[in-house]
């Protein structure tokens, strides 16, 4: 059945007015959603050529957390794409970044940022932090079917959580687990490598500036070591994207500032 | 088999009418104006909790006069239409012009079809981003829709409201002199004095970027109600 646009307003009484965004897409419009049921086509050593996002992460600092992820996508042994977005603003004060199959990670991002709107419309009042990071654990449960064919999502989700007066970082495994993070977290291909740099790098309640360096260090060390990564692009001036959340809201770091950063870090690496 | 009585349509249409007229008449008002900064909504409303003014989406409110509960569904209808329509195709091609003509047909089925038409009013309006034109359309309870300009009111004193800014209504009224002007004529229009927190009042904002619905605080409202007075 092709998309149709309803002409009529009121709600379907089999459905009623459940806020989530997500379930009213499943039960009214499937056909917004990605579904594959029968398998990925192509035969053993063929698989499909699908586009694969790579290194994000999250780190806690003193006044909040900050994500970062860098802008290269990857189609097997090729640069697919060298600007992509892995880190989106979910709402006012919480951001998601998502590494596994490019298609799928973009549809998540854009459903989950209209299921926090949605409920914040319906109901007059805003998901708590809880909420929200319980909700993107059964968006990524939702895609359990997909994942076991390879198209795997795996996002990070940070947010600052108002009533407790803090930043938190949630991680994610394919089958929807939802793992809260005290101090840092990387995924992706280059996630082992970013992780090994946070861990030198981490103190609790680090000042800001520390914590972007650390973060983009952690960037940086993993492109190094991670073929799908990529660091910082200086001739055509790509840089991560980086983004904190704090009790002001969530902020993005300005590219300027990011190159800044890098050219201080690889200064000290080249020992000038 | 006892046959049923034979009512004229005429007749029928009246009554329903007459009866949702009725049902309206006994809500408050509420009144949208255009100003520099934007469209403001006014609403006189004792409950803090129950709205009568809602976000839809990023440059387009909602503003409901006559029963809660019928423009309740009404308003969260229109938040499910504009968010399909968003996602299926983008934040760009959400428009009230067709948000407002679905309202109408709605409403417009249910005053011919039903038994009982909907004791509502409502109001959809858009703000124009950069230099378009601000919309504004009032729907009525037998789903006819109404093109607005400046300003328009709905409810039970909306002819009284209208007459009333009719008058003293001018065109780029900076913000704060349309709050002091729908609250003067929310004042005119039931003869009694109205305190800031039984104010709702909410702004489309032009100096916001993404979605430019924003209530208003009680604190913020008696300070600028509080201003008028002085």
């Amino acid at each position: 059945m092709p998309f149709r646009f309803p002409d009529r307003l009121l709600p379907d009484p089999s459905t009623g007015w459940n806020p989530s965004f997500v379930d009213f897409l499943t039960t009214r419009h499937p056909h917004l959603l990605t579904r594959w049921d029968g398998p990925i086509p192509g035969g053993e050593g063929a698989p499909l050529p699908v586009t694969h996002g790579t290194t994000i992460l999250a780190l806690r600092y003193g006044a909040g957390v900050v994500i970062a992820g860098d802008r290269q996508a990857t189609e097997g042994m090729q640069v697919a794409a060298r600007r992509i977005e892995k880190v989106y603003k979910a709402d006012g004060y919480s951001a998601i970044a998502i590494a596994g199959v490019a298609g799928p990670c973009l549809e998540m991002a854009r459903l989950f940022q209209t299921e926090l709107e949605h409920y914040e419309k319906l109901e007059g009042v805003e998901l708590s932090n809880e909420g929200k990071a319980n909700k993107l654990a059964q968006m990524v449960k939702m895609n359990l079917p997909l994942a076991m064919q390879g198209l795997i999502v795996i996002p990070i989700f940070v947010g600052y959580d108002r009533r407790r007066s803090e930043g938190k970082i949630f991680k994610y495994d394919v089958t929807g687990g939802r793992y809260e993070e005290t101090d840092y977290y990387a995924t992706g291909s280059g996630g082992r490598d970013a992780r090994a740099t946070m861990k030198k790098l981490y103190r609790t309640d680090l000042p800001e500036a520390e914590a972007l360096r650390a973060a983009l260090e952690a960037l940086y060390d993993a492109a190094e070591e991670d073929i799908g990564t990529a660091g910082p692009d200086f001739v055509r001036g790509i840089f991560p994207t980086v983004k904190t959340v704090t009790s002001s809201g969530i902020a993005d770091v300005a590219d300027a500032q990011i190159r800044s950063i890098y050219e201080g870090i690889i200064g000290i690496r080249k020992g000038t | 088999m006892a046959l049923p009585f034979y009512v004229s349509p005429e007749q029928m249409m009246q009554d329903k009418a007459e009866y949702a007229r009725k049902g309206i008449a006994k809500g408050k008002s509420i009144i949208a104006l255009e100003n520099a900064q934007g469209i403001l909504l006014v609403a006189e409303n004792p409950s803090s909790s129950l709205n009568k003014i809602s976000e839809i989406y990023d440059l387009i409110a909602f503003a409901g006069a006559g029963k809660y509960s019928e423009f309740e569904n009404l308003r969260k209808a229109g938040i499910r239409y504009a968010d399909l329509k968003g996602y299926a195709y983008s934040r760009e091609d959400v428009t009230a012009r067709s948000l407002a003509n679905a309202y109408s047909q709605t409403i417009g089925n249910i005053f011919s079809q039903e038994m009982k038409p909907l004791e509502v009013e409502i109001l959809v309006v858009e703000m124009g981003e950069a230099d378009a034109r601000n919309e504004m359309y009032r729907i009525a309870f037998d789903g006819s829709i109404m093109d607005e300009q400046g300003f328009a009111a709905i409810g039970g004193q909306a002819d009284e409201l209208k007459a009333y800014l009719k008058d003293k209504y001018q065109e780029g009224i900076p913000l704060e002199g349309s709050l002091r002007l729908a609250t003067k004529a929310l004042e005119a229009s039931t003869s009694q004095k109205i305190r800031a927190e039984n104010l709702e009042v909410a702004l489309l904002d032009k100096h916001r970027s993404g979605r430019h619905f924003r209530r208003f605080e009680t604190t913020e409202l008696a300070r600028l109600v509080g201003d008028a007075e002085g």
